[in-house]
């Protein structure tokens, strides 16, 4: 009688304990295969994962997106979305909810996590200036304004991108300044500035492995270069022909810089203007070749491999994408994904590549090997698409 | 509100005539107006001022804002222009203004689509 209790107790609690495990098993999940697309015009964006290529959720109430970008806490649980009207919006993706939202300025421009995912910057153009987060709490740690001139004017800031150390580096639009700033002491925050960088940097990136910090700039030719391992050699002008050239071209859509491909020996560069890529040796930084392209090229984006270059373009030939083998130098393939393509963003290892086609709400799947289009998801125009692979990388 | 020239001319000579007159002449008058209405929307075509109003919002909003208060371009919202003439603006929408990210959008618009353009945003109707 005991004996047969004890069995059937312990049967009881294999078939709990089964049942338990099993159920967790299937609610337990990482978040590595994991993204979210920004709808522009709606003020929300969706949960996605890339495995079953599917939508896991919506989020709403996150104000003005026109311009977004998103980086990711290190545990890659949380978005951070960085709007147009000042909203900074964290987001639990793996619960699919808002955890909290404020309104850190009147107009931001985008944002960046610190090295040790402790401290989130955002640039803004009004006020201009830079300001600093908790990024847990999301609490106001310290406020960087971007005061130049005699008259104490603020700039706009662009170009804000993380630094190993706990830096943050940033650009200066009007007042043709890049500043360093060091976050070592979160709430006393060391300030270095470069002034005479050149007229109206526009956006700026930094390499992969943290060392060259690169702005772009609107109002002249060439490109001012901060080698973040030479501090004291200050910021230097390279490829003296980069740019927009005598004519001034007109530019329909700012390029941007932050997808800019560093491949190899090379690093392949977004035209202002003009219907090119340029590729640049990266050792010394001279000009080695221009690619006709499609249209004004904005996002120049290299898979992860770095043996393709995948191409957007600007306002209104932005209905193609573009494929450059970067052995070649060479484009492979045209791609028309839809109307008003505004973003792709590659699978952790690049196999596949995602497109958004802002005026088809759709985002497109493309295999990056037979650029067979695998799949589709309806979205509400789409714009900036970003896989939690950023969260352990420098400069996303 | 000013009356057009043509409009108080009409209704001088208004009471100077018969009733059959009177009544043709309305008559007439109604129709210029509506072809005079049928004129100014036969400019920018319904189908077109659906792809302007797309534009105005979703290209131009990449540097002005989706809700038109700025970002690399200044705000365009009803009070920031109120007090600037709609010349400045169409002429900064047709030829671009140097100096600045703004490009000339000529050749990509025609005056009348600038003019409707324009006055969408003198109305806040974006």
């Amino acid at each position: 009688m005991h004996g047969n209790m004890l069995v059937r107790c312990c049967l009881l609690f294999i078939v709990l304990t089964g049942h338990i495990s099993h159920a967790t098993g299937d609610t337990l999940r990482g978040t590595g295969d994991m993204g979210v697309v920004i709808e522009r015009a709606s003020g929300s964006v969706q949960i996605i994962e890339t495995t079953g290529r599917t939508s896991l959720a919506q989020v709403n109430g996150l104000g003005d997106l026109s311009h977004a970008s998103i980086v990711y806490s290190r545990d890659a649980r949380y978005a951070y979305v960085f709007g147009r009207d000042g909203g900074l919006t964290k987001i639990d993706i793996l619960k699919g909810k808002l955890v909290k939202r404020v309104i850190q300025s009147g107009n931001s421009i985008g944002g960046a996590i610190s090295q040790n995912g402790r401290l989130l910057a955002v640039s803004n153009y009004t006020p201009g200036g830079v300001k600093v987060f908790d990024a847990h709490s999301l609490e106001l740690v310290a406020d960087i304004p971007a005061t130049y001139g005699k008259q104490g004017k603020r700039s706009k800031v662009v170009g804000l991108v993380d630094a190993p150390g706990q830096k943050f580096v940033f650009s200066l639009y009007d007042a043709g300044e890049i500043w360093l700033a060091d976050l070592s002491k979160p709430t006393k925050p060391k300030i270095k500035k470069f002034r005479n960088v050149g007229n109206q940097p526009y956006d700026g990136l930094i390499s992969d492995d943290g060392r060259h910090y690169i702005a772009g700039l609107f109002g002249e030719d060439g490109l001012a270069l901060l080698d973040m391992w030479n501090i004291n050699k200050g910021v230097k002008r390279i490829l003296a022909h980069y740019g927009r050239g005598q004519k001034k071209l007109p530019v329909y859509k700012m390029p941007h810089l932050e997808g800019w491909a560093m491949t190899g020996d090379f690093a392949f560069l977004p035209a202002v203007g003009q219907h090119e890529v340029l590729v640049v040796n990266r050792h010394n930084w001279q000009a080695k070749k221009s690619i006709k392209v499609h249209g004004q090229p904005v996002f120049v984006m290299a898979r992860p491999d770095g043996r393709q270059v995948w191409v957007n373009y600007a306002f209104p030939r932005n209905d193609t994408v573009q494929v450059i083998d970067t052995q070649s130098m060479k484009i492979i393939k045209t791609i028309k994904p839809g109307k008003a393509v505004l973003h792709m963003e590659f699978t952790p290892r690049g196999e596949e590549v995602w497109i958004s086609s802002r005026d088809d709400n759709l985002v497109s799947i493309y295999d990056t090997a037979s650029f067979e289009k695998l799949s589709s998801l309806a979205m509400k125009n789409p714009s900036g698409i970003f896989f939690t692979s950023r969260a352990h990388r420098i400069g996303l | 509100m000013q009356k057009p020239a043509s409009l108080v001319c009409i209704n001088k000579s208004f009471f100077r005539i018969g009733t059959h007159q009177r009544f043709f002449q309305t008559g007439l008058l109604i129709l210029l107006l509506l072809g005079l209405q049928f004129r100014v929307e036969a400019e920018v075509p319904v189908a077109r001022q659906d792809v302007l109003r797309h534009m105005l919002k979703q290209d131009c909003g990449s540097c002005h804002g989706l809700t038109l208060k700025g970002g690399l371009g200044p705000a365009l919202t009803v009070n920031e222009i109120a007090n600037k003439p709609r010349q400045l603006l169409r002429s900064t929408i047709l030829n671009g203004r140097p100096g600045t990210p703004m490009p000339p959008f000529r050749g990509m618009l025609t005056e009348e689509e600038v003019h409707w353009l324009v006055e969408l945003l003198y109305k806040g109707d974006v």
